[in-house]
């Protein structure tokens, strides 16, 4: 499931993170754990575990010693400040550009964003 | 973390041949090490040497702290199937399973049974008529079922069929959760393996190519394509692990950082480049010839 584009510790906290910001997890449920991470996406348990701890430093998850790995109250906020940065970069830098070789102006982007957006 | 293997500029030779030549790495315990390599760079070597069934011709291997040749406590905590393990001519699959706990201390029986049903080893073939997926499912079984802190496994996956190749993936990962352990795998079906690994050793001709926390590893090679002329002047002089050009057209692996200016001007330039997969770079640093090797099959089509 994991092959090429990054790190696979970095592709399965991603993974969660899109997770919770779906709602697939709310704020305050708990989440697998890295050994049921590690076999339903057959990776090392130690990536798994490297994952998580990415999460736990963002302040997305926190542990509760002996139970598992819960989602942080605000994680949401915290998962949408963290990735709206990113979505410049990632997404409207890519989409300018290949606009720019198609030669598609601004009005005709627009206009096609608000289209997806009727969806 | 404390390593549970640390290998010691070792050095083999048969006669005249450097089977290894001063290799050095350390896995690190509970970590799944792929060992990965072509064919003659030295993996069961290495293997042979860590599981105490050969002795380095200069340098040292520590297993759990000890040497593990002829150290008969260190020895039963490793398990290693060799990839071409011969078994007495009239056993069949159940005179092993009887004498395996034997070598295994740790053996778990419920592991055993669950492996050879998912296998769907004959129980009543003699062993000598088996496959080679069979005699690489027996392999397997021996090896995760001996629960064994320290597991080898050569070459896992020959002769296997998909559905295995996935139960192995899923036992492995499984049974580890409940007993982690250090284990060591060979093999060169990378792409299928590589989410498997926290660690990679990546051996050519004997010495080792790479050796990291595969992300690290990863981290800074890419591959490259677009015309001769645009990836040349990306390049520069810097060096490149594998080069293959057909006509005007070349890619290449290669293993630096690169800066954003080296990306603005390959945008510009139309090359296109991607992060190299694992598979992406053994293949490379096994590529000997990082010259341009033009491929002369298509023009005599």
């Amino acid at each position: 499931m994991f092959t090429g584009g990054g790190p696979i510790y970095q592709q399965l906290a991603d993974h969660i993170a899109e997770d919770i910001m779906a709602g697939t997890y709310s704020e305050e449920s708990s989440v697998p754990s890295t050994n049921e991470y590690a076999v339903f996406y057959q990776i090392s348990p130690i990536t798994a575990t490297k994952s998580v701890n990415l999460l736990v430093e963002q302040g997305v998850l926190y542990k509760k010693r002996g139970i598992g790995m819960f989602v942080a109250t605000g994680a949401r906020d915290r998962l949408h400040k963290l990735r709206r940065s990113e979505f410049r970069k990632e997404y409207v830098a890519p989409l300018v550009h290949e606009a720019r070789l198609l030669e598609i102006n601004r009005r005709q982007l627009a206009e096609m964003i608000d289209q997806e957006n009727k969806k | 973390m404390t390593n549970a293997i640390e290998v010691h500029s070792v050095t083999r030779t048969y006669g005249r041949v450097r089977a290894l030549d001063t290799v050095s790495f350390a896995v690190p315990e509970h970590s799944i090490l792929g060992l990965l390599g072509r064919n003659g760079s030295g993996k069961t070597t290495i293997m042979s040497i860590i599981a105490g069934q050969d002795r380095p011709s200069s340098g040292q291997v520590d297993v759990l702290g000890h040497t593990p040749f002829e150290h008969a406590p260190t020895l039963a905590q490793i398990s290693y199937v060799r990839d071409n393990q011969r078994y007495p001519d009239d056993y069949r699959l159940h005179h092993v399973l009887r004498i395996a706990p034997d070598f295994a201390p740790n053996w778990n029986c419920d592991v055993a049974e669950e492996l050879t049903d998912g296998f769907r080893i004959p129980a009543k073939t003699p062993i000598k008529k088996l496959s080679r997926g069979q005699l690489s499912s027996i392999a397997i079984v021996l090896g995760l079922a001996s629960r064994a802190p320290i597991t080898l496994l050569d070459e896992p996956y020959l002769g296997l069929d998909v559905t295995a190749r996935a139960l192995f993936h899923r036992m492995l990962l499984h049974d580890y959760g409940q007993h982690p352990r250090t284990i060591v795998l060979s093999t060169h079906l990378i792409e299928e393996s590589a989410s498997l690994f926290d660690r990679v050793v990546i051996l050519e001709q004997g010495g080792v190519a790479m050796n990291g926390d595969q992300d690290d590893v990863l981290a800074s090679a890419w591959v490259m394509s677009g015309t001769k002329d645009a990836v040349a002047e990306l390049v520069a002089d810097r060096p490149v692990l594998q080069r293959n050009t057909v006509g005007g057209l070349t890619s290449i692996t290669a293993d630096f950082a690169l800066d954003d200016a080296t990306r603005i001007r390959a945008r510009d330039l139309r090359v296109q480049f991607a992060p190299a997969s694992l598979q992406d770079l053994v293949a490379a640093y096994g590529s000997s010839d990082t010259d341009s090797t033009d491929v002369k099959v298509a023009e005599r089509a």
